[in-house]
Protein backbone atom coordinates (compact mmCIF):
# COMPACT_ATOMS: atom_id res chain seq x y z
CA UNK A 1 0.00 0.00 0.00
CA UNK A 2 1.08 3.47 -0.72
CA UNK A 3 2.62 5.87 2.23
CA UNK A 4 0.09 7.85 1.48
CA UNK A 5 -2.88 5.44 2.24
CA UNK A 6 -1.91 4.81 6.12
CA UNK A 7 0.21 7.85 7.70
CA UNK A 8 -2.03 10.24 9.62
CA UNK A 9 -2.80 13.37 8.82
CA UNK A 10 -4.83 16.56 9.97
CA UNK A 11 -7.67 18.06 8.09
CA UNK A 12 -8.48 21.81 8.41
CA UNK A 13 -11.94 23.24 7.96
CA UNK A 14 -11.93 26.53 6.01
CA UNK A 15 -14.19 29.13 6.03
CA UNK A 16 -17.26 26.36 5.47
CA UNK A 17 -20.87 27.59 5.31
CA UNK A 18 -23.59 24.51 5.39
CA UNK A 19 -27.28 25.84 5.94
CA UNK A 20 -30.31 23.04 7.12
CA UNK A 21 -33.91 23.94 6.25
CA UNK A 22 -32.75 27.56 5.24
CA UNK A 23 -31.36 28.44 8.94
CA UNK A 24 -27.17 28.47 9.21
CA UNK A 25 -25.55 25.84 10.91
CA UNK A 26 -22.11 26.69 9.96
CA UNK A 27 -20.94 30.36 8.74
CA UNK A 28 -17.72 30.56 7.83
CA UNK A 29 -16.72 28.30 10.35
CA UNK A 30 -12.63 27.62 11.19
CA UNK A 31 -11.81 23.92 12.47
CA UNK A 32 -8.58 21.99 12.60
CA UNK A 33 -8.76 17.95 13.34
CA UNK A 34 -4.63 17.47 14.74
CA UNK A 35 -3.01 14.89 13.08
CA UNK A 36 -2.93 11.56 15.07
CA UNK A 37 -5.00 12.71 17.93
CA UNK A 38 -7.97 12.02 18.94
CA UNK A 39 -10.20 15.06 18.77
CA UNK A 40 -13.94 14.77 20.53
CA UNK A 41 -16.78 17.29 19.87
CA UNK A 42 -19.55 18.05 22.47
CA UNK A 43 -22.29 20.12 21.93
CA UNK A 44 -26.13 20.05 22.24
CA UNK A 45 -28.50 17.96 20.27
CA UNK A 46 -28.92 20.15 16.97
CA UNK A 47 -26.34 21.96 16.80
CA UNK A 48 -24.77 20.32 13.64
CA UNK A 49 -21.93 18.01 15.19
CA UNK A 50 -22.98 15.06 12.85
CA UNK A 51 -22.88 17.59 10.09
CA UNK A 52 -19.53 18.91 10.64
CA UNK A 53 -18.58 15.09 10.44
CA UNK A 54 -20.45 14.57 7.52
CA UNK A 55 -19.00 17.32 5.34
CA UNK A 56 -15.52 15.72 6.30
CA UNK A 57 -16.65 12.04 5.53
CA UNK A 58 -18.08 13.51 1.81
CA UNK A 59 -21.74 12.92 2.78
CA UNK A 60 -22.72 16.17 3.18
CA UNK A 61 -22.43 19.33 0.33
CA UNK A 62 -20.56 22.14 1.44
CA UNK A 63 -22.23 24.77 0.47
CA UNK A 64 -18.71 27.47 0.53
CA UNK A 65 -15.20 26.94 2.15
CA UNK A 66 -12.87 24.43 1.20
CA UNK A 67 -11.79 20.94 3.24
CA UNK A 68 -7.86 20.53 2.96
CA UNK A 69 -5.87 17.65 4.33
CA UNK A 70 -2.55 18.75 5.98
CA UNK A 71 -0.95 16.26 3.22
CA UNK A 72 -2.74 17.64 0.63
CA UNK A 73 -4.32 14.29 -0.59
CA UNK A 74 -7.63 13.59 -0.96
CA UNK A 75 -9.54 12.81 2.24
CA UNK A 76 -12.29 10.72 0.84
CA UNK A 77 -10.69 7.48 0.43
CA UNK A 78 -8.27 7.66 3.02
CA UNK A 79 -11.42 7.60 5.99
CA UNK A 80 -13.36 5.08 8.14
CA UNK A 81 -17.03 5.65 9.03
CA UNK A 82 -18.52 4.64 12.26
CA UNK A 83 -22.36 5.91 12.70
CA UNK A 84 -24.83 6.15 15.26
CA UNK A 85 -26.23 3.23 14.82
CA UNK A 86 -23.95 -0.03 14.49
CA UNK A 87 -25.45 -0.37 10.70
CA UNK A 88 -24.52 -4.17 10.52
CA UNK A 89 -26.21 -5.83 7.70
CA UNK A 90 -28.65 -8.50 9.29
CA UNK A 91 -28.19 -11.21 6.40
CA UNK A 92 -24.21 -11.26 6.80
CA UNK A 93 -22.63 -13.26 9.52
CA UNK A 94 -20.14 -11.24 12.16
CA UNK A 95 -17.08 -11.92 10.08
CA UNK A 96 -18.72 -10.92 6.83
CA UNK A 97 -19.93 -8.03 8.19
CA UNK A 98 -16.42 -6.95 9.25
CA UNK A 99 -15.14 -7.43 5.77
CA UNK A 100 -17.89 -5.38 4.34
CA UNK A 101 -15.75 -2.95 2.83
CA UNK A 102 -13.50 -5.16 0.34
CA UNK A 103 -16.96 -6.74 -0.61
CA UNK A 104 -18.70 -3.39 -1.13
CA UNK A 105 -15.00 -2.38 -3.52
CA UNK A 106 -14.75 -5.87 -5.10
CA UNK A 107 -11.74 -6.90 -3.95
CA UNK A 108 -10.33 -9.83 -1.31
CA UNK A 109 -11.17 -9.97 1.67
CA UNK A 110 -7.76 -10.40 4.41
CA UNK A 111 -10.08 -13.01 6.47
CA UNK A 112 -7.37 -13.52 8.59
CA UNK A 113 -6.33 -9.90 9.58
CA UNK A 114 -10.78 -9.54 9.99
CA UNK A 115 -10.13 -13.01 12.29
CA UNK A 116 -7.54 -10.83 13.94
CA UNK A 117 -9.20 -7.88 14.93
CA UNK A 118 -12.16 -10.08 16.50
CA UNK A 119 -10.58 -11.51 18.76
CA UNK A 120 -9.36 -7.80 19.75
CA UNK A 121 -12.28 -6.97 20.45
CA UNK A 122 -13.45 -10.52 21.97
CA UNK A 123 -15.60 -11.07 19.46
CA UNK A 124 -13.88 -14.36 17.87
CA UNK A 125 -16.53 -17.25 19.31
CA UNK A 126 -19.26 -15.22 17.35
CA UNK A 127 -17.72 -14.71 13.90
CA UNK A 128 -20.02 -16.84 11.77
CA UNK A 129 -23.10 -15.70 13.90
CA UNK A 130 -25.98 -12.90 12.27
CA UNK A 131 -26.04 -9.99 14.05
CA UNK A 132 -29.92 -10.13 15.47
CA UNK A 133 -28.57 -12.86 17.27
CA UNK A 134 -25.42 -10.45 19.50
CA UNK A 135 -26.29 -8.13 22.12
CA UNK A 136 -26.45 -4.02 21.71
CA UNK A 137 -22.55 -4.60 23.35
CA UNK A 138 -21.18 -7.26 20.72
CA UNK A 139 -22.80 -5.49 17.76
CA UNK A 140 -20.92 -2.26 18.40
CA UNK A 141 -17.97 -4.41 19.26
CA UNK A 142 -18.10 -5.66 15.53
CA UNK A 143 -19.08 -2.23 14.49
CA UNK A 144 -15.53 -0.83 15.68
CA UNK A 145 -14.08 -4.33 14.14
CA UNK A 146 -15.47 -3.18 11.01
CA UNK A 147 -14.25 0.24 11.18
CA UNK A 148 -10.75 -0.91 12.31
CA UNK A 149 -10.69 -3.42 9.11
CA UNK A 150 -10.72 -0.35 6.69
CA UNK A 151 -7.38 0.70 8.20
CA UNK A 152 -7.96 4.10 7.43
CA UNK A 153 -5.61 6.99 9.36
CA UNK A 154 -8.57 8.89 9.76
CA UNK A 155 -11.57 7.30 11.48
CA UNK A 156 -15.44 9.62 12.48
CA UNK A 157 -17.73 8.71 14.94
CA UNK A 158 -20.63 9.73 15.65
CA UNK A 159 -21.89 8.98 18.84
CA UNK A 160 -21.01 5.23 18.28
CA UNK A 161 -21.31 3.96 21.89
CA UNK A 162 -24.22 6.46 22.94
CA UNK A 163 -26.88 3.50 23.01
CA UNK A 164 -24.90 1.29 25.28
CA UNK A 165 -25.15 0.49 29.53
CA UNK A 166 -22.81 2.40 31.21
CA UNK A 167 -20.31 -0.75 32.18
CA UNK A 168 -20.54 -2.08 28.23
CA UNK A 169 -19.56 1.88 26.93
CA UNK A 170 -16.67 1.94 29.42
CA UNK A 171 -15.29 -1.18 27.74
CA UNK A 172 -15.69 -0.22 23.82
CA UNK A 173 -13.73 3.13 25.11
CA UNK A 174 -10.85 1.64 26.39
CA UNK A 175 -11.33 -0.98 23.13
CA UNK A 176 -11.62 2.22 20.75
CA UNK A 177 -8.87 4.21 22.50
CA UNK A 178 -6.67 1.19 22.30
CA UNK A 179 -6.98 1.20 18.66
CA UNK A 180 -6.78 5.08 17.62
CA UNK A 181 -2.88 4.60 18.65
CA UNK A 182 -1.69 6.86 15.91
CA UNK A 183 -4.86 7.97 13.74
CA UNK A 184 -6.57 11.02 13.49
CA UNK A 185 -9.93 10.63 15.42
CA UNK A 186 -13.19 12.54 15.41
CA UNK A 187 -15.40 11.84 17.70
CA UNK A 188 -18.70 13.08 18.47
CA UNK A 189 -20.64 12.58 21.36
CA UNK A 190 -22.83 14.28 23.87
CA UNK A 191 -21.17 12.77 26.63
CA UNK A 192 -18.37 14.88 28.25
CA UNK A 193 -17.44 11.67 30.30
CA UNK A 194 -16.57 10.13 27.45
CA UNK A 195 -14.40 12.94 25.38
CA UNK A 196 -12.65 13.07 28.94
CA UNK A 197 -11.90 9.54 28.80
CA UNK A 198 -11.03 9.45 24.69
CA UNK A 199 -9.77 13.05 23.73
CA UNK A 200 -6.84 14.53 23.60
CA UNK A 201 -8.71 17.78 22.10
CA UNK A 202 -12.03 18.06 23.43
CA UNK A 203 -14.18 20.58 21.82
CA UNK A 204 -17.63 22.51 22.51
CA UNK A 205 -19.73 23.68 19.88
CA UNK A 206 -22.56 25.74 20.41
CA UNK A 207 -24.65 27.98 18.82
CA UNK A 208 -26.73 28.90 15.32
CA UNK A 209 -24.81 29.21 13.01
CA UNK A 210 -22.30 27.09 15.09
CA UNK A 211 -19.06 28.06 16.67
CA UNK A 212 -16.17 25.68 17.81
CA UNK A 213 -14.78 26.68 21.36
CA UNK A 214 -10.88 26.49 21.30
CA UNK A 215 -9.92 23.28 22.53
CA UNK A 216 -9.49 21.74 26.32
CA UNK A 217 -6.28 19.29 26.45
CA UNK A 218 -6.79 16.86 29.57
CA UNK A 219 -3.15 16.26 29.23
CA UNK A 220 -1.90 12.42 29.47
CA UNK A 221 -3.12 9.48 27.06
CA UNK A 222 -6.07 8.17 26.46
CA UNK A 223 -8.08 5.83 28.16
CA UNK A 224 -8.38 7.92 31.01
CA UNK A 225 -8.95 6.77 34.38
CA UNK A 226 -11.97 9.21 35.91
CA UNK A 227 -11.22 8.79 39.33
CA UNK A 228 -8.88 11.14 40.11
CA UNK A 229 -9.87 14.99 41.47
CA UNK A 230 -8.04 16.97 38.05
CA UNK A 231 -10.78 14.93 35.80
CA UNK A 232 -14.12 15.54 38.51
CA UNK A 233 -13.11 19.43 37.87
CA UNK A 234 -12.83 19.05 34.33
CA UNK A 235 -16.03 17.07 34.17
CA UNK A 236 -17.74 19.92 35.63
CA UNK A 237 -15.72 22.54 33.64
CA UNK A 238 -17.02 20.32 30.38
CA UNK A 239 -20.72 20.36 32.19
CA UNK A 240 -20.93 24.01 32.84
CA UNK A 241 -19.87 25.13 29.01
CA UNK A 242 -21.88 22.37 27.51
CA UNK A 243 -25.14 23.67 29.73
CA UNK A 244 -24.30 27.51 28.50
CA UNK A 245 -24.61 26.13 25.24
CA UNK A 246 -27.94 24.52 25.77
CA UNK A 247 -29.05 27.67 27.41
CA UNK A 248 -27.47 29.77 24.31
CA UNK A 249 -29.89 27.32 22.29
CA UNK A 250 -32.56 27.60 24.12
CA UNK B 1 -46.94 -30.22 11.21
CA UNK B 2 -49.35 -28.93 13.32
CA UNK B 3 -52.89 -31.58 13.20
CA UNK B 4 -54.70 -28.20 13.90
CA UNK B 5 -55.30 -27.73 9.32
CA UNK B 6 -56.20 -31.61 9.31
CA UNK B 7 -58.57 -31.04 12.52
CA UNK B 8 -60.17 -28.05 10.81
CA UNK B 9 -60.77 -29.61 7.21
CA UNK B 10 -62.45 -32.71 8.74
CA UNK B 11 -64.92 -30.33 10.83
CA UNK B 12 -65.67 -28.21 7.62
CA UNK B 13 -66.17 -31.67 5.77
CA UNK B 14 -68.31 -32.91 8.24
CA UNK B 15 -70.21 -29.86 8.27
CA UNK B 16 -70.85 -29.87 4.39
CA UNK B 17 -72.27 -33.43 4.72
CA UNK B 18 -74.20 -32.51 7.50
CA UNK B 19 -75.41 -29.83 5.84
CA UNK B 20 -76.82 -32.38 2.90
CA UNK B 21 -78.19 -34.53 5.28
CA UNK B 22 -80.40 -31.97 7.06
CA UNK B 23 -81.84 -30.16 3.96
CA UNK B 24 -81.59 -32.98 1.50
CA UNK B 25 -80.32 -30.92 -1.33
CA UNK B 26 -79.93 -32.45 -4.43
CA UNK B 27 -76.50 -34.18 -5.54
CA UNK B 28 -76.95 -32.00 -8.78
CA UNK B 29 -76.23 -28.84 -6.81
CA UNK B 30 -74.29 -29.57 -3.92
CA UNK B 31 -72.80 -32.72 -4.17
CA UNK B 32 -71.68 -35.15 -0.54
CA UNK B 33 -67.85 -34.87 0.13
CA UNK B 34 -67.15 -38.48 -0.66
CA UNK B 35 -68.90 -38.21 -4.30
CA UNK B 36 -66.57 -35.20 -4.88
CA UNK B 37 -63.65 -37.57 -3.76
CA UNK B 38 -65.02 -40.66 -5.53
CA UNK B 39 -65.13 -38.35 -8.84
CA UNK B 40 -61.16 -37.24 -7.92
CA UNK B 41 -59.99 -40.33 -8.08
CA UNK B 42 -62.12 -41.42 -11.33
CA UNK B 43 -61.52 -38.46 -12.91
CA UNK B 44 -57.82 -38.60 -11.70
CA UNK B 45 -56.46 -38.59 -15.56
CA UNK B 46 -58.47 -35.68 -16.64
CA UNK B 47 -58.32 -33.91 -13.96
CA UNK B 48 -53.96 -34.07 -14.24
CA UNK B 49 -54.91 -33.32 -18.16
CA UNK B 50 -56.08 -29.94 -17.01
CA UNK B 51 -54.55 -29.23 -14.31
CA UNK B 52 -51.37 -29.29 -15.87
CA UNK B 53 -52.61 -26.39 -18.38
CA UNK B 54 -53.50 -24.15 -15.59
CA UNK B 55 -50.44 -25.19 -13.68
CA UNK B 56 -48.16 -24.12 -16.62
CA UNK B 57 -49.85 -20.77 -17.45
CA UNK B 58 -49.82 -19.93 -13.59
CA UNK B 59 -46.09 -20.94 -13.30
CA UNK B 60 -45.50 -19.02 -16.92
CA UNK B 61 -47.44 -15.84 -15.66
CA UNK B 62 -45.54 -15.85 -12.44
CA UNK B 63 -41.82 -15.98 -14.26
CA UNK B 64 -42.98 -13.61 -16.54
CA UNK B 65 -44.71 -11.19 -14.10
CA UNK B 66 -42.11 -10.95 -11.62
CA UNK B 67 -38.94 -10.82 -14.17
CA UNK B 68 -41.01 -7.68 -15.92
CA UNK B 69 -42.15 -6.50 -12.70
CA UNK B 70 -38.35 -6.54 -11.13
CA UNK B 71 -36.62 -5.04 -14.11
CA UNK B 72 -39.54 -1.98 -13.66
CA UNK B 73 -38.16 -1.52 -10.71
CA UNK B 74 -35.00 -2.10 -10.64
CA UNK B 75 -34.83 0.47 -14.18
CA UNK B 76 -36.71 3.09 -12.16
CA UNK B 77 -34.17 3.03 -9.46
CA UNK B 78 -31.26 2.90 -11.54
CA UNK B 79 -32.35 5.54 -13.94
CA UNK B 80 -33.98 7.92 -11.80
CA UNK B 81 -35.12 10.17 -14.58
CA UNK B 82 -37.86 6.97 -15.51
CA UNK B 83 -39.86 7.77 -12.21
CA UNK B 84 -41.94 10.48 -13.79
CA UNK B 85 -42.68 8.59 -16.90
CA UNK B 86 -43.11 4.98 -15.19
CA UNK B 87 -45.28 5.98 -11.66
CA UNK B 88 -48.29 7.56 -13.52
CA UNK B 89 -48.88 4.70 -16.04
CA UNK B 90 -48.18 2.12 -13.02
CA UNK B 91 -50.87 3.10 -10.59
CA UNK B 92 -53.31 4.49 -13.37
CA UNK B 93 -52.40 0.55 -14.88
CA UNK B 94 -53.33 -0.95 -11.59
CA UNK B 95 -56.92 1.16 -11.37
CA UNK B 96 -58.08 -0.89 -14.79
CA UNK B 97 -59.93 -3.86 -13.82
CA UNK B 98 -57.67 -6.45 -15.39
CA UNK B 99 -61.40 -8.70 -14.88
CA UNK B 100 -62.70 -6.43 -17.64
CA UNK B 101 -59.96 -7.03 -19.88
CA UNK B 102 -60.18 -10.84 -19.98
CA UNK B 103 -62.43 -10.29 -23.36
CA UNK B 104 -59.99 -8.38 -25.07
CA UNK B 105 -57.43 -10.42 -24.22
CA UNK B 106 -58.52 -13.55 -25.36
CA UNK B 107 -59.89 -11.83 -28.35
CA UNK B 108 -56.08 -10.63 -28.85
CA UNK B 109 -54.10 -13.87 -28.08
CA UNK B 110 -56.94 -16.28 -28.99
CA UNK B 111 -58.16 -19.52 -27.28
CA UNK B 112 -54.35 -20.81 -26.16
CA UNK B 113 -52.45 -20.43 -23.26
CA UNK B 114 -50.99 -16.65 -24.17
CA UNK B 115 -53.81 -14.70 -22.84
CA UNK B 116 -53.74 -16.68 -19.78
CA UNK B 117 -50.64 -15.50 -19.15
CA UNK B 118 -50.77 -12.27 -20.39
CA UNK B 119 -53.52 -11.75 -17.81
CA UNK B 120 -51.64 -12.86 -14.96
CA UNK B 121 -48.14 -11.19 -15.70
CA UNK B 122 -50.57 -8.12 -16.02
CA UNK B 123 -52.64 -9.02 -12.56
CA UNK B 124 -48.93 -9.91 -10.86
CA UNK B 125 -46.44 -6.74 -12.19
CA UNK B 126 -47.93 -3.74 -9.97
CA UNK B 127 -47.39 -5.42 -6.67
CA UNK B 128 -44.29 -7.16 -7.56
CA UNK B 129 -43.39 -3.62 -8.93
CA UNK B 130 -44.28 -1.97 -6.31
CA UNK B 131 -42.76 -4.00 -3.64
CA UNK B 132 -39.61 -4.17 -5.19
CA UNK B 133 -39.49 -0.53 -5.70
CA UNK B 134 -40.70 0.92 -2.49
CA UNK B 135 -37.86 -1.90 -0.77
CA UNK B 136 -35.25 -0.60 -3.12
CA UNK B 137 -35.99 3.02 -2.00
CA UNK B 138 -36.00 2.28 1.65
CA UNK B 139 -32.51 1.63 2.63
CA UNK B 140 -31.09 2.30 5.44
CA UNK B 141 -30.21 5.82 5.08
CA UNK B 142 -26.98 4.79 7.54
CA UNK B 143 -25.78 1.27 5.00
CA UNK B 144 -25.71 4.02 2.45
CA UNK B 145 -23.38 6.81 4.56
CA UNK B 146 -21.33 3.49 5.30
CA UNK B 147 -20.98 2.16 1.66
CA UNK B 148 -20.26 5.60 0.27
CA UNK B 149 -17.17 6.15 2.92
CA UNK B 150 -16.05 2.44 1.93
CA UNK B 151 -15.61 3.80 -1.45
CA UNK B 152 -18.45 1.34 -3.11
CA UNK B 153 -19.65 2.05 -6.37
CA UNK B 154 -23.49 2.75 -7.19
CA UNK B 155 -23.78 -0.67 -8.75
CA UNK B 156 -22.27 -2.57 -5.71
CA UNK B 157 -24.14 -0.88 -3.57
CA UNK B 158 -27.23 -2.19 -5.51
CA UNK B 159 -26.19 -4.88 -5.53
CA UNK B 160 -24.65 -5.96 -2.05
CA UNK B 161 -26.62 -3.40 0.10
CA UNK B 162 -29.96 -1.85 -1.38
CA UNK B 163 -30.88 -5.67 -3.11
CA UNK B 164 -30.52 -7.78 -0.30
CA UNK B 165 -32.09 -5.37 2.09
CA UNK B 166 -35.23 -4.83 -0.37
CA UNK B 167 -35.61 -8.41 -0.18
CA UNK B 168 -38.38 -8.37 2.39
CA UNK B 169 -40.42 -6.14 0.42
CA UNK B 170 -40.26 -7.93 -2.42
CA UNK B 171 -40.98 -11.04 -0.87
CA UNK B 172 -44.28 -9.31 0.08
CA UNK B 173 -44.97 -8.80 -3.59
CA UNK B 174 -44.26 -12.36 -4.25
CA UNK B 175 -46.72 -13.77 -1.77
CA UNK B 176 -49.17 -11.67 -3.20
CA UNK B 177 -48.20 -12.92 -6.56
CA UNK B 178 -48.17 -16.34 -5.86
CA UNK B 179 -52.01 -15.65 -4.25
CA UNK B 180 -53.28 -13.85 -7.29
CA UNK B 181 -52.11 -15.84 -10.40
CA UNK B 182 -54.07 -18.63 -10.29
CA UNK B 183 -57.44 -16.62 -10.27
CA UNK B 184 -55.98 -14.75 -13.52
CA UNK B 185 -55.31 -17.78 -15.15
CA UNK B 186 -58.56 -19.36 -13.92
CA UNK B 187 -60.78 -16.25 -14.44
CA UNK B 188 -59.07 -16.54 -18.37
CA UNK B 189 -60.05 -19.75 -18.80
CA UNK B 190 -63.81 -19.06 -18.05
CA UNK B 191 -63.62 -16.12 -20.68
CA UNK B 192 -62.54 -18.64 -23.05
CA UNK B 193 -60.76 -21.76 -23.49
CA UNK B 194 -59.75 -25.32 -24.94
CA UNK B 195 -58.47 -26.46 -21.51
CA UNK B 196 -57.27 -26.03 -18.20
CA UNK B 197 -59.27 -26.32 -14.37
CA UNK B 198 -61.38 -22.89 -15.13
CA UNK B 199 -62.68 -24.60 -18.65
CA UNK B 200 -63.27 -27.99 -17.00
CA UNK B 201 -65.27 -26.15 -13.88
CA UNK B 202 -67.34 -24.47 -16.67
CA UNK B 203 -67.88 -27.60 -18.65
CA UNK B 204 -68.48 -29.73 -15.78
CA UNK B 205 -71.54 -27.37 -14.73
CA UNK B 206 -72.90 -26.84 -17.85
CA UNK B 207 -73.59 -30.37 -17.50
CA UNK B 208 -74.64 -30.87 -14.32
CA UNK B 209 -71.59 -32.82 -13.31
CA UNK B 210 -71.14 -30.84 -10.06
CA UNK B 211 -68.91 -33.22 -8.13
CA UNK B 212 -66.77 -32.84 -11.45
CA UNK B 213 -66.85 -29.05 -10.95
CA UNK B 214 -66.03 -29.67 -7.07
CA UNK B 215 -63.58 -31.97 -7.99
CA UNK B 216 -61.63 -29.81 -10.38
CA UNK B 217 -61.87 -26.78 -7.21
CA UNK B 218 -60.43 -28.69 -5.07
CA UNK B 219 -57.32 -29.49 -7.61
CA UNK B 220 -57.60 -25.94 -8.33
CA UNK B 221 -57.26 -24.80 -4.60
CA UNK B 222 -54.56 -27.70 -3.59
CA UNK B 223 -52.14 -25.87 -6.59
CA UNK B 224 -53.16 -22.58 -5.23
CA UNK B 225 -52.27 -23.65 -1.54
CA UNK B 226 -49.09 -25.45 -2.68
CA UNK B 227 -47.64 -22.66 -5.01
CA UNK B 228 -48.17 -20.19 -1.61
CA UNK B 229 -46.70 -21.92 0.84
CA UNK B 230 -43.72 -22.83 -1.66
CA UNK B 231 -42.96 -18.95 -1.92
CA UNK B 232 -43.19 -18.76 1.28
CA UNK B 233 -40.98 -21.53 2.49
CA UNK B 234 -38.26 -20.29 -0.46
CA UNK B 235 -38.95 -16.25 0.69
CA UNK B 236 -37.96 -17.41 4.32
CA UNK B 237 -35.01 -19.74 3.36
CA UNK B 238 -33.83 -16.39 1.63
CA UNK B 239 -33.88 -14.10 3.54
CA UNK B 240 -33.99 -15.66 7.00
CA UNK B 241 -33.06 -12.02 8.54
CA UNK B 242 -36.56 -10.65 8.06
CA UNK B 243 -38.82 -10.49 10.43
CA UNK B 244 -41.02 -12.94 9.37
CA UNK B 245 -38.90 -16.35 10.46
CA UNK B 246 -38.91 -17.90 13.09
CA UNK B 247 -34.96 -18.24 13.57
CA UNK B 248 -35.30 -15.02 15.87
CA UNK B 249 -38.71 -15.50 17.40
CA UNK B 250 -37.93 -12.04 19.52
CA UNK B 251 -36.67 -10.38 16.38
CA UNK B 252 -33.66 -8.24 16.80
CA UNK B 253 -31.77 -8.09 20.36
CA UNK B 254 -31.79 -4.90 22.61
Amino acid sequence: MAGTSTTSFGVDLDNITISFDGKPLFAGLDFRLEQGQCTCLLGPSGVGKSSLLRVIAGLLPLEQGRINSSDGHPIEDRLAWMGQSDSLLPWLTVADNVCLGARLRGDRADRARAAELLASVGLEALADRLPDTLSGGQRQRAALARTLMEDRPLILMDEPFSALDAITRNRLQDLAAASFTGKSVLLVTHDPLEALRLGHRIHVMTGMPATIEPALCPGGEPPRALGDHDMLDLQAQLLERLAGAVDQAA
Amino acid sequence: MSYRPWLVLFGFLLLWQVVIWMTGVPHFMLPPPLAVMQTLVEHAGLLMEHALVTLSEILLGLLLGVLVGAASALAMVLIPALQPWMLPPLVLGQAIPVFALAPILVLWLGYGMASKVAMAVLIIYFPVTAALFDGLRRTDPGWLDLARTMGASPLRTLWHLRLPAALPAFGSGLRIAAAIAPIAAVVGEWVGAGAGLGYLMLHANGRSQTALMFAAMVVLMTIALCLYLAVDRLLIRLTPWAPHSLATPNGRNP
